[in-house]
C-alpha cells in the first residue's frame, strides 16, 4: 500500500535519507525505530509529501507522491497523520478541529461531520470534551483528539510520528491503548516510536534506521527474538533501549 | 482679540467634528482595513517559496518604507488620474476626487507596514500547524485562511491596532490635497477667524485624547489576550 523505492533526501549538502526502500502492506503495522537524528521522522513525512525528497519514488495505492501531476491534497486526505506535538488547532474547539477538513476537503455536510466527529471522540474516550479548546486538555487527551481528527477523514492508512515522545509518562499508555486498538482492527499503520512495548505487542515488522539509512527491515519476531542475527548498530540500540524494560 | 477664545471652539465644534473628524475617522478605518488586506497578501508573498513573489513584495515594501508619506501622497494625487484613465482605456486622465486618491495612497503606503506586522504574525505560528493542515488534505488557501491567519491576526491584534493609531495621525497629511479632515477643518476656522492658537491647541488636545485613549485600550486588549492563552 505504501512503498518507498530508493528514497534519498538532502538538506543542502547533508544527506538525511540514504536510498531508503521499504513498504507497508494493507493491514500491516510497521514500527520505525532508531536513534534520534537517524531520519525516521523525515522518512515518514516524505510519505505524504510533507517533506520533499530529491531521489527515488514513493507510491501510495498506485499514486506517486513525488510526481508533479499528483493531487497532493487529495492524497493526503486519504492518509491520516499524527504528530509528536499534536498540532491541534488551538483557536478551534475540539469538535471544529475534527470537522474542519471533513467539510472543506471531503465536502461532508456539517451535521454529518459532527456525527462522525462525535463517534470518534467517543471511541478515544473524550465525548465529554467536545466543546472545549485544545489548551484545556492534557497532553494525552490532545493526542487522542489528534488521532480522532485524523480518523475522521476515514483514511486508508495512518502515519504516527513519535506520538508519545512529548507526553508525560503517565499519559503515554492512554495514547498507546488507542493505537493498539486501531492496529488490532486492521488499520494500516506506519509508526515512528521508541515504545518497544508497543512494537512487541502489535507490530508486524520493524524497520531500524541509522544515519539516514534503513539498516534493518525484518519481522518483529526476528528483530526482538534473534539478537545475534542483527547488525552491530541495531544490537547496540536494542541493548540500550531494552535494558530497562 | 485678546485671551484664549473658547467661544470659537464651541461655535465651530459641530463643523469640526461632523465634517472634519468624521472624514478623518472614515479615512482611518477604510485605509486600515484595505492596508491590512493588502499587507497580508504582501506578507504571504514575502514568505512564499517563489523567489519572484517574495522579491516583488520585498522590493515594494522596502520602496514604500524608504519614501516620505507626503511624497507618496503627491505622487498618487497627480498619477492616479492617469492610471485610472489608462486602466479604463479612456485615453485621458480621469478625475478621481481627493478622498479616493487619499484612500488609495494610504492603503498602498500603510500596506508596507502592515505587511511587516503580518509577516511576523505568520512566522509566529509554528510550522507544524500548517503541516497538520496540509496533512489533512487542506490546500494552501485553506491552511492560510482557516489555520495560520486567524492565529496570526489574534497574536498581532495589539500591533495592528497600534499601527492603526499611527494611520489616524498620518491622515492629517491630506491637508496638502486641500481635503477637510479634522486638522484641515481646524485650519479653515483658524484662518477664517484668526484664531490660530485656539484651533491648533484644540486640535492637538483632540488628537492626543483619541490617540492616548486608543493606546490605553490596546494595552487592555493585550492583557486580556495574555490571560486567554
Amino acid at each position: 500500500m505504501i512503498e518507498f523505492k530508493n528514497v534519498s533526501k538532502w538538506y543542502g549538502s547533508f544527506q538525511v535519507l540514504k536510498n531508503c526502500s521499504t513498504s507497508v502492506e494493507k493491514g500491516e503495522v510497521v514500527v520505525v525505530c532508531g536513534p534520534s537524528g537517524s531520519g525516521k521522522s523525515t522518512l515518514i513525512k516524505t510519505a505524504n509529501g510533507l517533506e520533499p525528497f530529491q531521489e527515488g519514488e514513493i507510491w501510495i495505492n498506485g499514486v506517486s507522491v513525488g510526481a508533479r501531476d499528483t493531487n497532493l491534497p487529495k492524497l493526503r486526505s486519504q492518509i491520516g497523520m499524527v504528530f509528536q506535538h499534536f498540532e491541534l488547532f488551538p483557536h478551534l474547539s475540539v469538535m471544529r478541529n475534527l470537522t474542519l477538513a471533513q467539510v472543506k476537503v471531503l465536502g461532508r455536510k456539517e451535521a454529518e461531520a459532527q456525527r462522525r466527529g462525535r463517534e470518534l471522540l467517543e471511541r478515544v474516550g473524550l465525548s465529554a470534551h467536545v466543546d472545549k479548546f485544545p489548551g484545556q486538555l492534557s497532553g494525552g487527551q490532545q493526542q487522542r483528539v489528534a488521532i480522532a481528527r485524523a480518523l475522521a477523514m476515514d483514511p486508508v492508512a495512518m502515519l504516527f510520528d513519535e506520538p508519545t515522545s512529548a507526553l508525560d509518562p503517565e499519559m503515554v499508555n492512554e495514547v498507546l491503548d488507542v493505537m493498539v486498538d486501531l492496529a488490532r482492527e486492521g488499520m494500516t499503520m506506519m509508526v515512528v516510536t521508541h515504545e518497544m512495548g508497543f512494537a512487541r505487542k502489535v507490530a508486524d515488522r520493524v524497520v531500524f534506521m541509522d544515519e539516514g539509512a534503513i539498516v534493518e527491515d525484518c519481522l518483529k519476531e526476528e528483530f526482538f527474538g534473534d539478537p545475534e542475527g542483527r547488525s552491530e548498530r541495531a544490537k547496540q540500540f536494542l541493548s540500550k533501549i531494552l535494558s530497562h524494560s | 482679540m485678546t485671551g484664549f477664545d473658547f467661544d470659537t471652539i464651541v461655535r465651530t465644534a459641530p463643523y469640526l467634528f461632523k465634517v472634519g473628524l468624521a472624514f478623518t475617522l472614515k479615512l482611518t478605518v477604510l485605509s486600515t482595513a484595505g492596508a491590512i488586506v493588502l499587507g497580508t497578501l504582501l506578507a504571504m508573498m514575502r514568505l512564499s517559496s517563489s523567489r519572484l513573489l517574495s522579491g516583488v513584495a520585498g522590493a515594494y515594501v522596502n520602496l514604500m518604507r524608504a519614501l516620505p508619506l507626503i511624497l507618496i501622497i503627491f505622487w498618487f494625487y497627480f498619477l492616479v488620474p492617469y492610471i485610472v484613465g489608462w486602466v479604463t482605456q479612456a485615453g485621458r486622465p480621469i478625475a478621481v476626487g481627493g478622498f479616493t486618491s487619499a484612500l488609495i495612497t494610504f492603503i498602498l503606503f500603510e500596506a508596507a507596514y502592515f505587511c511587516e506586522i503580518m509577516r511576523a504574525g505568520i512566522q509566529s505560528i509554528p510550522s507544524g500547524q500548517a503541516g497538520a493542515g496540509y496533512a489533512l488534505g487542506l490546500n494552501y488557501w485553506q491552511v492560510m485562511g482557516k489555520i495560520v491567519l486567524p492565529q496570526a491576526f489574534r497574536n498581532m491584534t495589539p500591533l495592528l491596532l497600534t499601527q492603526m493609531i499611527v494611520v489616524f495621525q498620518d491622515t492629517s497629511l491630506v491637508y496638502v490635497l486641500s481635503l477637510t479632515d479634522f486638522l484641515g477643518a481646524a485650519n479653515n476656522v483658524a484662518q477664517r477667524d484668526g484664531r490660530l492658537v485656539e484651533m491648533f491647541v484644540f486640535a492637538a488636545v483632540v488628537y492626543f485624547i483619541i490617540s492616548y485613549t486608543a493606546s490605553r485600550l490596546v494595552k487592555v486588549v493585550e492583557r486580556r489576550m495574555a490571560i486567554a492563552r
